[in-house]
């Protein structure tokens, strides 16, 4: 799993190499600093030459800017790689997000797929950018350290043939045990934000209900819980401190007494002694840097699995049998078409349909809220799949057309609006991007949007909040009708989009639609029968079937739905 | 990666870390033990290296076994009392971090309860989450790190120090000065690095708007053929984060190879100048060498002190936002009549009784001791009500209103005309500026705000469904109903039938907030959990709203039944489920236009009208 989302690393593999150089040259230079400091006291100072003092001395200098330099190049390349890395990273999850289908996002849920894109994402880089450095290092460290001991007094250096697998050991069991641990920790973590989390967005629920005890005990459960997990876990971890001091102390003293008992045979020199006193220490360290290293790896994989989730996740809508094909005319058959929305649902949401819209015609479609309405048009430009029948546009099944092509010929306009923010002229040139002032102006003419646009003070340039928060629903619903209509459809699709519109205002858009886009298929959801009345085809739909097809005069004549519906609403009026 | 969080400096460190010490509680005495046992690690740690040298001449080099093996031994004494100090100290703190991080999460989450909606209002989630999380977490790490770290650093700064000055005042100047030039360096550090984590902070949160908004609006973005166009600006986004990101560690990651380089600096000029005045007879060799041991080792405590002081401080100004967050006055709750249960006789005569019988009471208690009781009957009226979110912005103004017991009013009217705002008055979600509202002719500032709660149903526009079983989501309402009472719960609000085909029936788990359930499904648990609280007042706002057509007939139904008898206010946006009411509120701009039932509405041929035959927007 860290090798897959590691292989994101490759735009930056320059940068890791030169950051791995850097860190491995900054090792040499911290090798050899010592060495010369060693001399200045062991040569120069022992020996009162003033001389070797102020040539180490600056020799010390230069390696120290050399080193100072290195350090930098190493700061700034691992910087570069890790976050690199990150964003790569979030480029890769985003893409894979943008195909995913409605069932793929409904898997994971907005709010998780946000945090899957940021933090999980922060942690690992940051672990990158931070673990790279003594990651790299302390095998380095220690292994020069254990050869320089080997090669000054290979008898002495035994004895940390014993003290290293021992610490490494020791780390090991910590690291081997917190594991498991941290990842309870995390699931005693994740239960307890949920439960705040779910406090937060229900805050009126558990206040009408006055269940405020209630959830306080809930949480106070999985708060002791967290308390005693990330105890244990934290407990354990804390281990590696005295464990490491505990191996590091009892080295010492074994060595300055075999190194004692060395001396007085005349087997070592005094001087080596404390050499590789030093180097005992450099070794420990440098394992304890490995364990840091592999207990901060320990964190972020939790992470590494949410991402690897997402870049794994199957997407449903796929283009496999697409045909290099054209909507060139806009006519839609449906033929004994079923949909349901998982596979495993027992009920089809939609079934038998079966209907045949000609090139250029306007069919209207009525029915109850849920009798599925919106999911029968939404098969049309393939945002969801057909389970089974067969659908297609100008004679040819929808899955062979790619859907770059075939959604290009279809406009639609939603029944939840979404405007995005931005000004308004952003949000429109979404239907075309490189529309002229011209056609912006005649497609809200068309949707009646160009009268209250004009009334805003900044007009076309109006900013809209995040879901265009800041005109009503009618001035969106416009919005989004002149949005579609700049895409110049083969086929427009309306759903249930001038509910919040005026009578009047209403009437004077469908006259403007029909002169603007001749030719064009345009297919109506509405709630009120006036909507519909004139289409050429008007399709009765109850509970995911058609219920009847005809025209407003046929319809009025034999259907009792129709009649109830368009007397219900004529009632008002009549009186 | 809490600790790379760009943070504010805390305005009130000395009140902050009272604060945090209360919580430590009775473990405020161990923190001196932890303090204890850090300086005895830190001083083996010390004093060893320290010995190594002498041993080395004293013992070794003249050939002294007996001597070796007492310093040996005495040396591991001191290595012992230091391991088990090290120990010690660690699992001190691990178990005193948890236990005040647990508290104030506790504390922080009671007093969460407590907080009026309109600090909801006022807040985002996230902003909240992040005092539970983020904020929680910088305290949990720099108690469980950077506090003894930070001893232990100190106690080596200072040791080092008097050794330097005790070795040779003159020379140790350098060093003083190098010690200077490392800590301006630190500081001018992260103020630099600092500004860039906010920045990154600023573009994270940009990437997380944009990606909520693309992902709530796919639809649209597929239908538009969009992908590519937010696929680049995404990409410019993320590229911006890079940036700043890069920045950002890129300087925080200069920190310690800088300190580490100005430290062989200080050595060598130290080295020279030691030199010099090893020519000038004012320091002898012997000194000099030892001296040069402690210059070596001034870097990584000095490095490592202003880091934890750094985790430190923002470890602070988390306590500090919690505290804040904890001082927010809760909601106002002066009233003393409460709700219980009681009998009405068949002269008139209330009495208690201990027993739910169905009916309730209002208990009102009389200057003498004794208490009064005044049946619940679910008359609610509005006199000269006005109201306002934000003060100077009037929502509602002058608002009469009244509803009798078991009549059922509807308000019908566009978005922002205060619909919704009405009801979140009656059960005092907010403070009304003017006015009074009654309910069976007590003021209901004069109600106990739980009480006047539990005698009122609410289902809201937006359904919120708790992680948990079906049946435990039903019980919500009444927590200790039966099997048989969720069951007749579910039965009234038509919720029964599609509740039994799930695979696991009443038993089926809800994910986050009922992700698993269709919008009309998880409306008919709400109305379900309504149901079972049996309540003299409900309140229904578009409750039947994305219920389709057959399931909101079975709704009706069962509404009827429960209304019987029952006050209930409906906002609805379809006119059909308003046309059976008993009288219909017209809002428009905070004002009550008309009011009156369908037909007499109708013949007005005011707004109502206007909205019944579609000549009006209505949203």
């Amino acid at each position: 799993m860290l090798r897959r989302l590691f292989s994101y690393i490759k735009p930056y593999k320059k940068h890791t190499i030169l950051a791995v150089c850097c860190i491995i040259l900054e090792c040499v230079f911290e090798l050899v600093i010592p060495v010369i400091m060693a001399d200045i006291i062991d040569v120069g100072v022992a020996t009162g030459n003033r001389a070797v003092i102020f040539q180490r001395g600056a020799l010390m200098v230069v390696c120290a800017v050399i080193a100072l330099f290195l350090g930098m190049g190493s700061a700034r390349y691992s910087a570069i790689c890790g976050q690199g890395l990150g964003a790569e990273l979030r480029k890769a999850e985003y893409q894979k997000l943008q195909s995913f289908s409605f069932s793929n996002i409904d898997h994971f849920r907005t709010s998780s797929l946000v945090t899957r894109l940021t933090s999980d994402i922060t942690t690992i880089q940051n672990s990158v950018a931070t673990g790279l450095r003594p990651g790299c290092r302390a095998p380095i460290m220690m292994l020069t350290s254990i050869a320089m001991s080997f090669i000054m007094n290979w008898k002495l250096a035994l004895v940390f043939c014993v003290a290293a697998p021992v610490l490494g050991v020791m780390l090991f069991l910590i690291v081997k045990n917190v594991r498991p641990l941290y990842a309870r920790m995390q699931g005693s973590i994740d239960l307890l934000n949920r439960i705040i989390q779910e406090n937060l967005t229900a805050v009126r629920v558990v206040k009408s209900y006055v269940r405020g005890d209630y959830e306080t005990n809930k949480f106070n459960e999985a708060n002791s819980e967290l308390r005693t997990t990330s105890e244990t876990a934290f407990g354990l971890a804390a281990l590696n401190m005295p464990a490491m001091q505990l191996v590091m102390y009892t080295t010492i003293l074994f060595i300055l007494w075999i190194g004692g008992n060395l001396i007085f045979v005349k087997e070592m020199q005094v001087g080596q002694l404390t050499g590789f006193l030093s180097y005992v220490l450099q070794v420990l360290n440098s394992l304890m840097m490995i364990s840091n290293v592999f207990l901060m790896l320990t964190r972020s994989l939790a992470s590494c699995a949410r991402i690897t989730e997402i870049l794994d996740e199957k997407i449903d809508i796929t283009e496999e049998h697409a045909e290099d094909l054209k909507v060139e005319k806009g006519s839609v058959t449906f033929d004994h078409v079923y949909f349901k929305y998982r596979p495993e649902a027992e009920e089809y949401v939609l079934s038998d349909i079966s209907l045949s819209i000609e090139a250029g015609q306007t069919v209207g479609i009525l029915g109850g809220t849920g009798s599925a309405k919106s999911t029968l048009v939404q098969l049309i430009p393939r945002l969801y799949d057909i389970t089974s029948g067969t659908l297609c546009i100008d004679g040819h099944p929808v899955d062979h057309y790619p859907l770059v092509p075939l959604r290009d010929a279809v406009a639609m306009v939603l029944q939840k609006n979404t405007l995005f923010s931005g000004t308004i002229l952003d949000n429109l040139r979404w239907g075309k991007e490189d529309a002229t002032e011209e056609e912006i102006r005649e497609a809200c003419r068309i949707a009646c949007a160009d009268e209250f646009i004009d009334r805003l003070p900044e007009g076309y340039h109006t900013e809209l909040g995040q879901g265009g928060v800041n005109i009503s629903g009618g001035q969106k619903q416009r919005l989004c009708i002149a949005r579609a209509l700049l895409k110049h459809p083969k086929i427009l699709i309306l759903d249930d989009s001038t509910s919040a519109v005026d009578t009047a205002t209403e009437a004077s858009i469908r006259e403007g639609l029909a002169g603007y886009l001749k030719g064009c298929t345009k297919i109506i959801i509405a709630q009120r029968v006036t909507s519909v009345m004139h289409a050429d085809q008007i399709v009765i739909l109850e509970h995911g079937r058609i219920q009847a097809t005809g025209t407003h005069e046929s319809l009025l004549a034999g259907n009792s739905f129709y009649q109830e519906l368009y007397h219900s609403q004529q009632e008002g009026v009549g009186l | 990666m809490a600790r790379y969080i760009g943070y504010k400096k805390p305005k009130n460190t000395k009140k902050t870390i009272l604060r945090l010490l209360h919580y430590m509680g009775a473990h405020r005495i161990l923190l001196l033990l932890v303090i204890f046992l850090t300086a005895v690690g830190s001083l083996a740690n010390i004093i060893g290296t320290y010995l190594l040298r002498p041993v080395i001449n004293n013992y070794i080099l003249p050939g002294d076994v007996p001597g070796l093996i007492r310093m040996v031994l005495l040396m591991a004494l001191m290595y012992l009392a230091g391991v088990l100090a090290t120990w010690g100290y660690n699992q001190l703190m691990v178990k005193m971090s948890q236990k005040v991080v647990s508290e104030i999460r506790h504390d922080l989450f009671v007093h969460t309860q407590t907080l009026p909606l309109s600090y909801f209002d006022a807040h985002t989630h996230g902003e909240l989450m992040s005092r539970f999380t983020g904020d929680v977490d910088t305290i949990t790490e720099a108690l469980n790190g950077s506090f003894t770290l930070l001893i232990q650093s100190s106690i080596i700064i200072v040791g080092t120090i008097i050794m330097l000055l005790v070795l040779n005042w003159r020379l140790s100047l350098i060093v003083f000065f190098f010690m200077a030039l490392m800590f301006l360096f630190i500081q001018f550090n992260s103020r630099r690095s600092r500004k860039y984590f906010r920045e990154q902070q600023r573009c994270l949160g940009s990437i997380e708007g944009f990606t909520e908004e693309m992902v709530t609006g796919q639809k649209v973005e597929k239908v538009f053929n969009h992908e590519k166009q937010n696929y680049e600006e995404f990409c410019r986004r993320n590229e911006a984060l890079r940036k700043a990101s890069t920045k950002a560690l890129t300087y925080s990651g200069m920190m310690i190879p800088t300190i580490v380089s100005l430290s062989y600096f200080n050595y060598a000029v130290s080295a020279c100048v030691g030199g010099l005045f090893a020519l000038a007879s004012l320091i002898d060799l012997g000194t000099l060498s030892a001296y040069l041991v402690y210059v070596r080792q001034t870097a990584m405590p000095m490095n490592q002190f202003t880091q934890q002081m750094n985790f430190l401080l923002a470890a602070l100004s988390g306590a500090e936002r919690i505290f804040e967050m904890m001082d927010v006055p809760p909601e106002i709750d002066e009233g003393t009549i409460t709700l219980c249960h009681a009998t009405e006789e068949a002269d008139g005569t209330v009495r208690e009784s201990e027993v739910p019988c169905g009916s309730f009471a209002w208990k009102r208690p009389e200057p003498d001791g004794s208490f009064t009781l005044i049946p619940l009957k679910g008359d609610v009226r509005f006199h000269d009500v006005s109201f306002g979110y934000v003060p100077g912005k009037k929502i509602l103004d002058g608002i009469n209103l009244y509803a009798k017991p078991g009549q059922k009013i509807a308000f019908v009217g566009s978005t922002g005309a205060g619909k919704t705002t009405i009801i979140n008055l009656i059960n005092r979600f907010y403070e009304i500026d003017s006015g009074t509202i009654t309910y069976d002719g007590l003021d209901i500032r004069d109600i106990k705000k739980d009480d006047l709660r539990r005698s009122l149903s609410l289902v809201i526009q937006d359904t919120h469904l708790f992680t948990g079983t079906i049946a435990d989501n039903i019980r919500y309402g009444k927590l200790d109903a039966t099997d048989e009472e969720v069951r007749k719960a579910a039965m009234i609000a038509g919720a029964d039938s599609f509740i039994r085909r799930l695979p696991h029936g009443y038993d089926t788990v809800l994910h986050s907030d009922g992700s698993n359930l269709s919008q009309g499904q998880r409306q008919l648990l709400a109305i379900a959990r309504a149901a079972v609280s049996d309540p003299p007042v409900l309140i229904l706002d578009e409750a039947t709203s994305s219920v389709d057509t057959g399931t909101e007939r079975l709704i009706e139904r069962g509404m009827d039944s429960l209304m019987e008898g029952r006050t209930v206010f409906v906002i609805a946006h379809r006119l059909s489920t308003v046309r059976n009411a008993k009288a219909i509120l017209v809002l428009e701009h905070g004002e009550i236009m008309e009011r009156g039932s369908h037909e007499e509405l109708l013949e007005q041929k005011g707004r109502y009208y206007k909205l019944y035959t579609g000549q009006f927007e209505l949203e």
